[in-house]
């Protein structure tokens, strides 16, 4: 493989891409053809497979681990456990407490134990049957109650606070005596399940030595910069010592924000006698091992006066994170904080838990919290209004907050926020419109309901960790633009609206640029690809790299003409045009290669570092969230339709129709824009109505493909899209992050459509027809005409 | 034993085992990486390759099952540079996100034009049903679907 070429990829040719413009992906011809090169799709010369011996049991001592009937196996490399890791064999963001091998206890059944490297796949697969793990069962817990009761058994040993991974409050006023004095209250508990990300592309990579020992590795991650401290921190090795690339990901959706083989193929390339390794998850191991959205018990309490304005909400949340932390607080902070939704609302309390189990890993999903939140909220509200006689959506408007407004956890919204353009515009659409006529255009034993839910999604890091991104561009000797994204991209396209965002501000045509994906060797260190905030934070970075790089062009180009013309030329009558400068004045233009050839190489590199501004707003309560998050300083808001069709006799439910309202300022590619509007709501989908994930006793009973059924072309609506574009001032071209606002809400919106149809509301995880057919039942609905 | 095939057009004659999957053929044998495994079990149609001119998931499919065969992966489709007709809608219509069903989708596309070169809306989803596009993408999958069957039946592009 040929180090030096094989990270760049070309986008297809056109004109300069105009920002609000429909631009053609610049990985679309290259992914359709086969040609992409995924980290899946590297087989490096001379390499070998690693792979993972998983425990198999949920929580155990690990009394011995016997390797050496593994090793004396033909073909087999090399069989590793914790003994041949050199660093603090620790993974984790705040809480470092996930290992990259065990080494004493087991925690859940996807805990990995050893690690083999082997000439094959068949030699891989006898070396992993052929490890002997001695373990002693420990008493495991399987839900958040039993592993905060007195005596539970212990996940984490030794760990202050034991299994609680963290609690928190928000209260403002008093919200328990305000209920009391509510003219309408509910009160709803909503538990919600895992989801599997199921990215297709699951998690793979390969790495090998450099002729001076240090390591490359090539791997499907949301996160090169932050995986190189990770790794270097748990094997023992110096930042210089390793460089991560990420090639775009098969899909990401939070489940690759972190190392997952990364500290695998790290070991693996240390012990492989110097030959390349590859790994690559069977899906059964990708769901095994991955992390997941977290299950959560949520109970809500909110009530109205008389015309139905919100006067108090008491609400508790409950994750369970399984055996390690992972991003789970930030998870939980940001469920917290969006735990009354986009509404205004005085005395509210809001208490949380985040727990240890001995389950599987919960962690970072699109969404964050938020769906789980929105669930509860969502649900509330629909309730309410039932029980109050208002109008579900009217009931809404009347609440919604605004700019200037405060959020019931105590933000005070201060930038631009489009939440009731988006609920009016819903109610002028015809789907909201025309219900009645649709609900009673129901053909025999069919029941339809529509529901709505609205919701907002804080972007970004929040207060205390650094948001911030650093754009390099340059201008090659050929006088060609080299982008350098330094951040993933998963799937959602930022690496195409990089592109854009420079076409524009340089007036360089698309199909001229050369893109750098992720590499910690040729582009700066970037957070991560995740939080709604790539394109904005990135994005911002870009314009003020072109900025310098155009200032540096025209500077040097007009020293150049005025060589040309013996007299002097200001650098401001100069302009920047496709593949080269002009001045008008003199009408002579001079080729950008030539002008390359006129500067240095470090003049031609521009590089720009932008951090995103926080809220600083002192909140008396919550403190600590704060360290994990809370609170946010920018929101998207969307609003969800959805038209739901039950069947009386098989508790079948069918989306007809489906509408996403969208405001997170302006679009910069129409196109980009409704494939994250299309994909947030049929993954939203996937969590109300298909993908109900079971686990017991620790163990994944829907392991594969067969069994976690995905919804397909046949389960999603043609769904209509609005955009409400308010501009957000501090975003590039006034953006704002849409890729997780788009997935909040579906499952309540859809969720209060069946309950209409049924007259029961089904509050148990999916909403799978046996469960669609006991509320039928329980309403005297079922087989109804 | 040597299988021989057409492969994108050329004749290929390898040395192999009877009972070699035919996606690790291509993929680890033959360097061709446009068919994604994802499954493994037939489950979510990334591995989808046209055997003479019907799609097939060559992560079910062994290599003595290619013997004489004409086989199309997503890397034959294009005409040198020039995209095929399907793979043009696909990127016009925004069929793609994160990409790694899109080899998968347009190869079923293409046997799906083949049996029925106008699809309806409807027929087009029930046609790629087999084929998992985790990002959701498939409103707009569907939407090249009927696009390349217009454009082949004689409208612009
Ligand atoms: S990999 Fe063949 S169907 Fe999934
Ligand atoms: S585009 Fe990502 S799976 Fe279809």
């Amino acid at each position: 493989m040929s180090q030096s070429d094989w990270r760049s990829n070309r986008p297809p040719a056109g004109g300069v891409q105009e920002i609000g413009r429909v631009a053609p992906r610049a990985d679309a011809a290259a992914k359709v053809t086969g040609a992409e090169r995924y980290a899946a799709d590297y087989y490096p010369e001379n390499y070998v497979w690693a792979g993972v011996k998983r425990a198999g049991v949920p929580h155990a001592r690990i009394m011995g681990v016997d390797t050496a009937s593994a090793r004396a196996l033909p073909g087999v490399v090399a069989v590793l456990t914790h003994k041949d890791i050199g660093g603090k064999n620790r993974l984790g963001i705040f809480e470092k407490d996930q290992p990259i091998l065990a080494d004493g206890v087991v925690r859940h059944c996807g805990d990995a134990v050893a690690l083999a490297v082997a000439e094959t796949k068949e030699a891989l697969t006898a070396a992993l049957a052929a490890i002997r793990v001695d373990c002693e069962p420990l008493a495991a817990v399987f839900a958040p109650e039993e592993a905060l009761a007195a005596g539970a058994p212990i996940v984490h040993e030794g760990r202050g606070g034991g299994n609680l991974l963290l609690e928190s409050e928000i209260c403002f006023g008093k919200a328990r005596e305000a209920l009391a004095g509510c003219r309408h209250a509910v009160e709803l508990t909503v538990e919600l399940g895992w989801q599997e990300h199921a990215f297709l592309e699951t998690q793979t990579g390969v790495a090998w030595q450099e002729a001076d020992g240090s390591l490359t590795i090539v791997a499907s991650t949301q996160t090169p910069f932050r995986d190189r401290l990770e790794l270097a921190e748990a094997l023992g090795l110096t930042l210089d010592r390793i460089r991560v690339t990420a090639p775009y990901l098969g899909g990401g959706f939070g489940g690759k924000d972190g190392v997952t083989v990364q500290g695998f193929l790290a070991l693996a390339a240390l012990h492989s006698g110097g030959r390349p390794v590859k790994i690559w998850y069977s899906r059964e191991e990708s769901i095994l091992a991955g992390t997941k959205r977290h299950p959560a018990t949520v109970t809500y309490r909110l009530g109205c006066d008389a015309d139905g304005v919100f006067q108090a909400l008491d609400c508790r949340l409950v994750f369970d994170t399984g055996a390690y932390a992972s991003l789970g607080t930030e998870v939980f902070a940001l469920a917290l904080e969006h735990a009354g939704g986009p509404y205004r609302i005085a005395n509210v309390a809001v208490h949380g838990k985040i727990v240890y189990t001995n389950n599987p890993v919960a962690g970072a999903f699109r969404g964050f919290g938020v769906p789980q939140a929105a669930a509860g909220i969502e649900q509330a509200v629909d309730e309410l209004a039932r029980v109050a006689g208002f109008d579900p959506l009217a009931m809404r408007r009347k609440n919604a907050v605004g700019c200037g407004d405060t959020t019931p956890t105590g933000v005070v919204i201060g930038r631009p926020a489009g939440l009731a353009e988006c609920l009016a515009q819903v109610e002028r659409h015809p789907l909201w419109r025309e219900r009645q006529t649709w609900r009673e255009g129901a053909p025999p034993f069919k029941r339809r309901g529509v529901g709505v839910a609205a919701v907002y999604h804080g972007m970004g890091f929040g207060p205390a960790v650094a948001d911030y991104a650093n754009a390099k561009l340059e201008l090659t000797a050929e006088g060609r633009i080299t982008v350098c994204a330094g951040v993933a991209d998963m799937g959602q396209g930022n690496a195409t609206t990089c592109l854009q965002i420079v076409s524009h501000a340089l007036g360089q045509p698309y199909g001229d640029m050369e893109l750098v994906l992720p590499d910690t060797a040729r582009t700066l260190p970037s957070a991560s690809s995740s939080a709604s905030r790539t394109t904005f934070t990135y994005g911002n970075a870009l314009i003020g790299a072109a900025g310098v790089l155009r200032e540096r062009i025209l500077a040097r180009g007009a020293l150049l003409l005025s060589f040309q013309l013996l007299a002097p030329v200001n650098a401001a009558e100069v302009d920047l045009l496709p593949g080269r400068i002009y001045h008008a004045p003199s009408g002579r233009s001079v080729p950008l290669k030539v002008i390359a050839g006129f500067m240095d190489a470090a003049e031609r590199t521009a590089t720009y570092s932008y951090t995103c501004p926080v809220n600083r707003q002192a909140i008396p309560t919550g403190g600590n969230l704060r360290l994990h998050g809370y609170p946010h300083r920018i929101f998207s808001y969307a609003v969800k339709l959805a038209r739901v069709e039950v069947d009386t006799l098989t508790g079948e439910a069918r989306v007809c129709d489906f509408l996403s309202c969208v405001e997170a300022g302006r679009v910069l590619n129409p196109q980009l824009y409704e494939q994250q509007l299309h994909g947030g709501a049929a993954q939203g989908l996937g969590y109300a109505l298909f993908e109900d994930f079971a686990v017991s006793g620790g163990e994944i009973a829907t392991g594969d493909l067969a069994t976690y059924i995905l919804p397909t072309a046949l389960d999603v609506p043609d769904m209509e899209t609005v955009s409400v574009a308010v501009s957000e001032d501090e975003g590039p071209f006034g953006m704002k992050g849409v890729g997780e606002v788009v997935i909040d809400g579906v499952l309540p919106a859809v969720a209060n459509a069946v309950a209409e149809a049924a007259g029961v509301r089904v509050t148990k995880g999916t909403l799978t027809a046996e469960k669609i057919l006991a509320a039928l039942r329980a309403g005297g609905r079922e087989a109804t005409r | 034993m040597i299988v021989r095939f057409t492969l994108n057009g050329r004749d290929v004659a390898i040395e192999t085992t009877a009972d070699r999957r035919v996606v690790d053929l291509l993929r680890e044998d033959l360097g061709l990486t446009g068919a994604k495994e994802c499954c493994g079990a037939g489950e979510c149609g990334a591995c989808t390759i046209l055997v003479d001119g019907e799609s097939r998931l060559s992560c079910l499919l062994l290599a003595a099952q290619l013997e004489g065969r004409d086989v199309l992966t997503a890397e034959g489709v294009a005409a040198g540079d020039r995209l095929h007709v399907v793979q043009q809608a696909f990127v016009d219509c925004g069929a793609v996100q994160c990409g790694f069903c899109s080899p998968g989708m347009v190869l079923a596309t293409l046997d799906l034009l083949r049996r029925n070169p106008s699809p309806t809306r409807e027929e087009a989803r029930s046609a790629l049903s087999g084929n998992l596009c985790r990002c959701g993408n498939y409103q707009k999958i569907v939407d090249a679907a009927v696009e390349a069957a217009r454009r082949l039946n004689g409208g612009a592009g």
